[in-house]
């Protein structure tokens, strides 16, 4: 048998047989699992304590003009400031809004309560205050209800992908959100899986079995094997994590839909039925989002890119492991990897976001050291197909470039025993003939 | 069985090798010696084609080195060791495997040879629960285990207790009984005496010394002898042979003396018998340690 594919198989069933390795493999799913049912659960009952405010209008002005929401209920007090200011004082929970009389002449709204009120329920207020001030002022010069309801305006901006085969709603939250997602996981897993590579190294050299596995198999293959076989055990973890979370999506999703499917049944005709379950109800609008994403599209995109960064950095991660001896002396090497790395993952969200078509955003995603993040973050904003085969093409080429200096590190570093190593030494190993 | 032949290897800085040739004779014992960083272990490495030489070239049953001899070599570093998480029997069988056996191949041999050793119970343990001395047998058994011609065992005995260095010992005379050439490097000199045929020594990236064990140590002998007799010399010895050591033990003078040049044996005979009663009289071959020694410090 090939014996590169030994070294794989090796690299990978010693790993996948771990308990750490099944434990991640299903603890995450139930991460995300909880994470999505924690916010299903918010938006379902958008939070159980919302206040209660009292409104004292001395005014009149906004006496029937307050709606409750998700945020606030308001209440008009007959009360008194002085009984209110009481209550408040005996009540922790208690919230009184004082509306004086003289505030159209230029009187301050006021708000007492033992605890300060949260953001949201102060700008909820306040916009709704605003809102009735407008009204009444629009009034008082001369405008009647009639014309003030036919100008109500209500814009948004729709945005459309225009290519040849049509049009389509780009504006998909949940696309994004998955690209982002996709972008952290890859960079995330640079480091994890890299980082394991340069164990596996370092405890071949500590382990000093290096030496007997390098009398029957070359460097390379030994290196390349290594690299491949803890590729496979992180696709195999992805599809896992894809596979479980799917499914048990799909289960949340069927339990916790159940009664109002049945209800919609009983009360519509068939035909209608999928539809109505699908845009009716809070919670509906993340399930509906998430089957909007194209998955045949950025699954292999990132699988790709995944391996193809993997492949490279895992390559640069295999040279630092055959020059030490341990964990700690890796800091110095380590610097000019995560530093591009890290520069990616900064420069992804804070502007390739803004600016997904600028040449820089571009150039990053282009580049084979940076392309494997930035690309995911592009992608979302549509990304055209040849920038996208350019990009494959160049991180090919990268890894095969950084595999090839770091076999040539890897071939003289396995076999140095007791040695500090500098870059410089890095590089004398790497001009060293065969 | 294996000729180098000019081998040359320059480092950055320094010449590991410097123009070294050695023939090894098929079905020999060869000790390959020289103090640390002579660059005995650069040589071996050359040999199982970890390295490549920057010139010569060498020859095995006189084919030019290539990777297909993998399979004919089995090598025991000095640095050894083993996956630490990886079951026995497992890692066996991936080394086997790694060296070119068939999967069945490799079952069928580590078996028997795990009951030469008697061992068969260990197949599922982890190295990491073995002592040090049980890991150096399943590393011997790693080395060997693919029937190698050629077997290569770069200092096998260091760390090996009494019991298990004569074990080893043992199976490496049965291997050599039954055909295979077997190359040591060591600077133990006591085994390069009981188990060698020739050796050679490198020193300072050259090789200094080669040949027979036995041409050697006759090729170094200088008029030494040991002498023992009762009752005393009473006339100058100066012109037969200087006195090295001298000792009386129980009324017995034991003498190291080295005869002088133009003299013989007999011609001390002569001038002892009329002055004392010799006990014993024996020349000093000088052992290999010495001529290591020797060799080493000019």
């Amino acid at each position: 048998m090939n014996k590169t594919l030994l070294i794989i198989k090796r690299e990978y069933f010693s790993r996948v047989k771990k308990k750490s390795f099944l434990i991640m493999t299903f603890l995450v799913p139930m991460l995300i699992i909880g994470m999505y049912a924690l916010i299903f659960a918010l938006s379902m009952n958008g939070g159980d304590n919302n206040p209660t405010v009292e409104v004292i209008d001395e005014s009149g002005i906004f006496q029937k003009g307050f709606d409750n929401n998700k945020s606030v209920n308001f209440e008009i007090s007959e009360l008194s400031l002085t009984e209110a200011k009481k209550k408040v004082i005996n009540n922790e929970d208690a919230f009184v809004l004082y509306i004086p009389k003289d505030i159209n002449t230029g009187g301050s709204i006021e708000m007492f309560a033992q605890k300060k009120a949260g953001l949201s329920v102060i700008s909820t207020i306040e916009r709704q205050l605003n809102d009735q001030m407008r009204i009444k002022l629009l009034k008082d010069a001369g405008i009647n209800s009639e014309t003030l309801d036919k100008i109500k305006p209500s814009l948004s901006v729709v945005s459309k992908e225009l290519t040849i085969e049509g049009e389509k709603d780009s504006s998909s939250g949940a696309a994004m959100a998955v690209g982002f997602a996709a972008a952290i996981l890859i960079y995330m897993s640079l480091f994890i899986y890299g980082i394991q590579v340069m164990r596996g190294i370092i405890e071949e050299k500590t382990s000093r079995i290096i030496e007997v596995v390098i009398s029957s198999v070359k460097p390379f293959q030994l290196m390349m094997g290594k690299i491949i076989g803890i590729g496979f055990v992180g696709l195999t973890q992805f599809l896992l994590w894809i596979v479980l979370s799917a499914s048990l999506m799909t289960l949340a999703t069927t339990i916790l839909f159940k009664d109002k499917v049945e209800q919609v049944r009983s009360e519509m005709p068939m035909n209608k039925q999928v539809e109505a379950v699908s845009t009716n109800g809070p919670g509906m609008d993340i399930v509906n989002a998430v089957q909007t994403v194209q998955w045949t599209y950025i699954l292999p995109v990132f699988i790709i890119f995944f391996f193809g960064g993997y492949m490279l950095y895992s390559a640069l991660f295999a040279a630092v492991g055959s020059a030490v001896e341990s964990d700690t002396e890796t800091q110095q090497f380590m610097l000019p990897i995560t530093l591009p790395l890290l520069f990616t993952y900064i420069m992804s969200f804070s502007f390739i976001v803004n600016n997904p078509d600028s040449s820089l955003s571009f150039w990053l995603s282009i580049i084979p050291f940076t392309s494997p993040i930035a690309m995911m973050v592009r992608l979302p904003f549509g990304v055209p197909n040849w920038e996208l085969a350019l990009s494959i093409f160049l991180l090919i080429g990268g890894f095969i470039f950084t595999t090839w200096v770091a076999s040539r590190i890897y071939r003289v570093g396995i076999l140095m025993y007791g040695k500090k190593v500098s870059f410089k030494e890095l590089g004398k190993w790497f001009m060293y003939k065969e | 069985m294996l000729s180098i032949r000019n081998i040359v290897k320059q480092y950055a800085n320094h010449r590991a090798l410097d123009n070294v040739s050695i023939e090894v004779e098929k079905g020999s014992i060869f000790g390959l010696l020289g103090p640390n960083g002579a660059g005995k272990t650069s040589l071996i490495r050359i040999i199982n084609q970890i390295t490549a030489p920057d010139y010569g070239e060498i020859f095995l049953n006189g084919e030019k080195l290539n990777p297909s001899h993998i399979s004919t070599i089995g090598y025991l570093p000095e640095e050894r060791g083993l996956y630490k998480k990886m079951e026995i029997g497992e890692q066996m069988l991936y080394l086997a495997q790694l060296k070119g056996l068939s999967k069945s191949d490799a079952i069928a041999r580590i078996k028997l040879w795990f009951e030469k050793m008697e061992i068969q119970s260990w197949w599922n343990k982890k190295v990491e629960d073995l002592s040090k001395g049980m890991q150096q047998k399943v590393q011997f058994i790693a080395t060997v285990v693919h029937d190698p011609k050629l077997i290569i065992l770069d200092e096998p005995f260091s760390g090996f207790d009494p019991v298990n260095a004569q074990l080893i010992t043992n199976e490496i005379l049965e291997l050599n009984s039954k055909g295979a050439t077997i190359i040591f490097s060591t600077h133990r000199m006591e085994s390069v005496e009981q188990l060698c045929d020739s050796i050679a020594l490198i020193h300072k990236s050259k090789k200094i010394l080669d040949g027979k064990v036995k041409d050697i140590r006759n090729l170094y002998r200088n008029n030494s002898y040991h002498i023992a007799f009762t009752g005393s010399i009473t006339t100058p010895t100066d012109q037969i042979f200087s006195i090295n050591n001298e000792k009386v033990e129980d009324g017995i003078t034991h003498l190291t003396i080295q005869i002088n040049p133009n003299y013989s044996v007999n011609d001390l005979l002569n001038f002892l018998i009329p002055q004392v009663q010799i006990t014993e009289l024996s020349e000093i071959i000088p052992s290999m340690n010495d001529i290591f020694i020797q060799n080493v410090k000019n």
